[in-house]
């Protein structure tokens, strides 16, 4: 019994969800009292989300839906995050991915399967070279990775659009909008729950979750990555290779991101549709943090931030509230998440100071 | 008024694991230059942050201008005439030298406007009036070293300081400059300031100050007068004969074969300064080789250099028939260089890693924990982990404790345990019982004899010279970047070492005979 009462102390693992729950009920409470100032009913809007959250198979699915990338961008957050670094450009990984695999899924033509993954590879490797860019500028250059990889999001997707507008070299003919041409449906990620979109990229995504724990936690690079992340000056001395692991980082994290956009084209849109993310890359920063950069932890805050999204959306349709509420819910779970590492960050500080 | 500008009596401050002051006793005269003189780790540097009110002593009292005072912050200590330049000066380097004076007392037009040309006419009255020579409207970024830190003597008179503490001002001067911060130092004494030198350099303490107080280990060993007392007698105080072995040495048997060449090396400090200029070093199997010096004389550099950690900019360093020269952190350690840094804090362990963990930083690589590199072995982690927390007996409650966690002479033992366990064939041992408590230096001391005999090279680079006779078979004395001398330590004088250690070389009047 102590014993597990000194388990229950020391667990890093209780302390995290605790604070992660903690954090989470906080936000919803200060919710509450936002939508009572604001003058909506609180159980009126609390119902709609439930109901468009996990309300039914539909409503489900669509949460499903939604986490579906949201799980690969916060792994593609967390890993930079690991090694010590803020890659805030999952968005453009994730765009730059998509297209690479819808060209690849359109234009190559091979076996079922075969041609599936060949196009998620396509989406990982674009999505790789997205992320080495910044990740080559902060090892050689020391270029703040924070600045590029949020510019190069910029980039990717007016790059993209570019591409898929009218005139554009990928633009698909037969209509005005702006987006590729059908994927092949050989490259198609099948469907799992129909009628819903969810199909197997959520599979993908929950194979990238154990492959990134498995990496992180069970290989030596992942070891030397986590060990730059909290020490850069013991990893030296331990024989690390500091910027080829920040430079692999960066890389990591842009496959992820780029997965992210490969599922969505394979798996949801089938073609590359110009502005079909609702902002899922930058959603990854706050489940990566949300997550409490823990791959495991991302299936939870993904799926949490889905139901955020597929829940304000029948906020919104009910008139219990704007959809709105859902974003400011989902920003104030990440203030909160944050707020505790804030007042750790100050209190060492003042601590410092008084030595 | 008083006589004394300044009177501590009975200081004691404590930190975990060591005793900085142990009941000191020291007064300043009103209108003089003190010099307080030790060695790194004699405590001068906290005796003057708890004069500064940075601390508060855990015991002792002190009188300012005759009124007793017990716990007092540095803003009071600034209004009590106490002003302190820092070794490291507190600049804002992007504004003028005018702006980081006011700053905090910026004098103001009509009670909210910032009257700049008051601030910068009362300041180029100060620089006259004490010569030192300042341009008020230049940008701190672009001054000179020496200029710097007439700017923070003058920001402390500014402040109305009268009593100037200046931490080892002249540790970053030129010679030149050395000579003019003299002039101006003097020129405050003319105009009753009086002053706290802080220094471990015996010609300047004696070349510039009226009286020298030394310390040692956190006592008092004397205040003489300087123009009474020669630079033997400082050294002797400074250093000190009383030596308590806590280790028996025994002798060391085997082969002393060449384990390790380092050939003309030299190396950059983080400022890129020329720190290491020319450093020729042949480590032996079966012994110790101690580098005594006083800090900053190029120690923690060539630690660094010696594991691959710090570049080399000339010189070779060959391991047998490896050529090292040039190579990073890995290729020394594949090579069987060991290496217990000096911070352990920063460099030896990841704090926020578990001991498990820890266990294998920098052995992460080797086949028995990572068979290829898609698999880290977490059972053989973990195996060796508890072996080494048994063999070193590191006291943890678990193998899965975060490193900082633990106290300093248990993180030491698991950094000893997993260097000592890499069987290599040279260790570098930089600072290895720095803040260790009695207990914890001896079983550190023991373990690099232990080593030793089972015939790696150890290089021990410590600043305790006691630590160095005690340990070392051989010992080479560093000053300024450069070997000057290799002595053995059962025959060697210890004030000849100490002047070696301050100066460089003997002086003329003591022939190399003396030596018995």
């Amino acid at each position: 019994m102590s014993s597990f009462i000194r388990w229950v102390r020391q667990s890093t693992f209780l302390r995290e969800t605790g604070i992660t729950f903690l954090s989470i009920s906080l936000a919803f409470g200060v919710g509450c009292i936002i939508l009572w100032v604001a003058g909506y009913s609180i159980p009126a809007v609390f119902a709609n989300l439930w109901k468009g959250a996990f309300g039914n198979r539909l409503s489900i699915g669509q949460t499903l839906t939604k986490a579906t990338p949201i799980i690969l961008t916060s792994l593609s957050f967390l890993v930079a995050f690991r090694s010590g670094l803020f890659n805030i450009g999952a968005e453009g990984q994730m765009y730059v991915g998509a297209i690479a695999a819808a060209v690849v899924a359109a234009q190559l033509h091979l076996p079922a399967v075969l041609h599936a993954i060949v196009s998620l590879a396509a989406g990982g490797l674009a999505g790789a070279f997205w992320g080495w860019i910044p990740g080559y500028l902060k090892a050689r250059r020391g270029v703040n990775e924070f600045v590029t990889t949020m510019m190069l999001s910029y980039v990717a997707i007016g790059l993209t659009d570019f591409l898929v507008a009218p005139r554009g070299p990928l633009h698909d003919p037969k209509y005005m909008a702006n987006q590729t041409a059908r994927i092949d449906l050989t490259a198609m990620l099948p469907r799992i729950m129909k009628p819903t979109q969810v199909s197997w990229a959520i599979v993908v995504a929950g194979i990238a979750v154990l492959l990134v724990w498995y990496y992180l936690f069970r290989t030596p690079s992942g070891y030397e990555l986590r060990a730059v992340g909290k020490s850069p000056t013991a990893a030296d001395y331990g024989g690390v290779r500091i910027r080829r692991k920040l430079i692999l980082a960066l890389s990591l994290a842009g496959v992820l991101a780029g997965l992210a956009g490969a599922g969505e084209v394979l798996g949801t849109h089938f073609r590359f549709v110009d502005g079909f993310s609702p902002g899922y890359g930058w959603d990854g920063i706050a489940g990566g943090l949300i997550a409490r950069a823990h791959p495991v932890g991302a299936i939870f805050a993904a799926l949490l931030m889905g139901a955020l999204r597929a829940g304000g959306m029948q906020v919104q349709r009910s008139g219990a509230a704007p959809g709105d509420i859902a974003a400011v819910l989902q920003g104030l779970v990440i203030f909160f998440i944050i707020a505790p590492t804030l007042i750790r960050m100050l209190f060492r500080w003042r601590r410092r100071r008084a030595e | 008024m008083p006589e004394y500008a300044v009177e501590m009596k009975g200081i004691v401050k404590r930190f975990p694991g060591v005793t900085a002051n142990n009941g000191i006793d020291f007064a300043l005269k009103r209108g003089e230059i003190h010099g307080l003189l030790g060695e790194n780790g004699a405590g001068k540097t906290v005796l003057m942050s708890v004069l500064y009110g940075l601390y508060y002593p855990d015991e002792g009292e002190i009188v300012i201008n005759g009124a007793p005072h017990r716990r007092y912050r540095p803003s009071r200590a600034i209004g009590l005439g106490i002003g302190m330049v820092h070794q490291h000066f507190m600049l804002v380097p992007r504004l003028t030298v005018a702006e980081n004076i006011m700053l905090g007392q910026e004098p103001t037009k009509s009670g909210v406007l910032l009257d700049r040309e008051a601030a910068i006419r009362r300041i180029e009255t100060f620089s006259k009036q004490y010569g030192l020579p300042i341009d008020a409207r230049a940008r701190v970024k672009q001054l000179p070293v020496g200029e710097q830190q007439r700017v923070e003597i003058i920001k402390a008179l500014y402040r109305g300081a009268d009593t100037l503490i200046l931490d080892e001002p002249t540790a970053v001067l030129t010679e030149q400059e050395v000579e003019h911060l003299k002039d101006a130092l003097l020129k405050l004494k003319s105009e009753g300031k009086s002053t706290v030198l802080i220094t471990h350099k015996l010609r300047e303490a004696i070349g510039m100050c009226d009286r020298i107080t030394v310390l040692r280990k956190g006592n008092v060993i004397g205040t003489v007068d300087a123009k009474d007392t020669s630079e033997r007698e400082l050294a002797e105080m400074m250093v000190g004969r009383d030596v308590v072995f806590t280790v028996h040495r025994s002798e060391a048997t085997g082969a002393r074969e060449s384990a390790m060449q380092v050939q003309g090396i030299a190396a950059c400090d983080d400022r890129g300064l020329r720190i290491l200029k020319g450093i020729d070093l042949d480590l032996h199997r079966h012994e110790v080789l101690g580098i005594a010096g006083v800090q900053g004389n190029g120690q923690a550099e060539l630690a660094e250099v010696l594991t691959g950690l710090r570049p080399t900019t000339e010189g070779r360093i060959t391991l047998g028939d490896i050529d090292l020269t040039g190579k990073g952190a890995r290729a020394f350690i594949d090579a069987g260089i060991a290496h217990i840094p000096a911070d352990r804090h920063l460099r030896g362990l990841v704090m926020d890693f578990s001991l498990r963990e820890n266990a294998i930083l920098g052995r992460q690589r080797e086949k028995a924990f990572s068979p290829n590199p898609f698999w880290q072995r977490q059972s053989a982690m973990t195996r060796f982990a508890r072996d080494v927390i048994d063999a070193y007996d590191v006291k943890t409650p678990s193998a899965g404790t975060l490193a900082k966690n633990l106290s300093g002479g248990n993180q030491q033992r698991l950094i000893i345990g997993r260097e000592v366990t890499k069987a290599p064939c040279v260790i570098v041992a930089a600072q290895p019982t720095r803040g260790l408590d009695v207990g914890g230096i001896e079983y550190v001391r023991e373990q690099l004899l232990k080593m030793r005999d089972q015939g790696v090279a150890v290089l021990l680079i410590s600043m305790d010279l006691d630590e160095v006779l005690m340990v070392s078979d051989r010992i080479a004395v560093i000053f300024d970047g450069r070997i000057v001398a290799i002595r053995d330590p059962d025959s060697v004088d210890r004030r000849e070492l100490g002047e070696l250690m301050l100066s460089g070389s003997l002086s003329e009047e003591q022939p190399m005979t003396e030596t018995t």
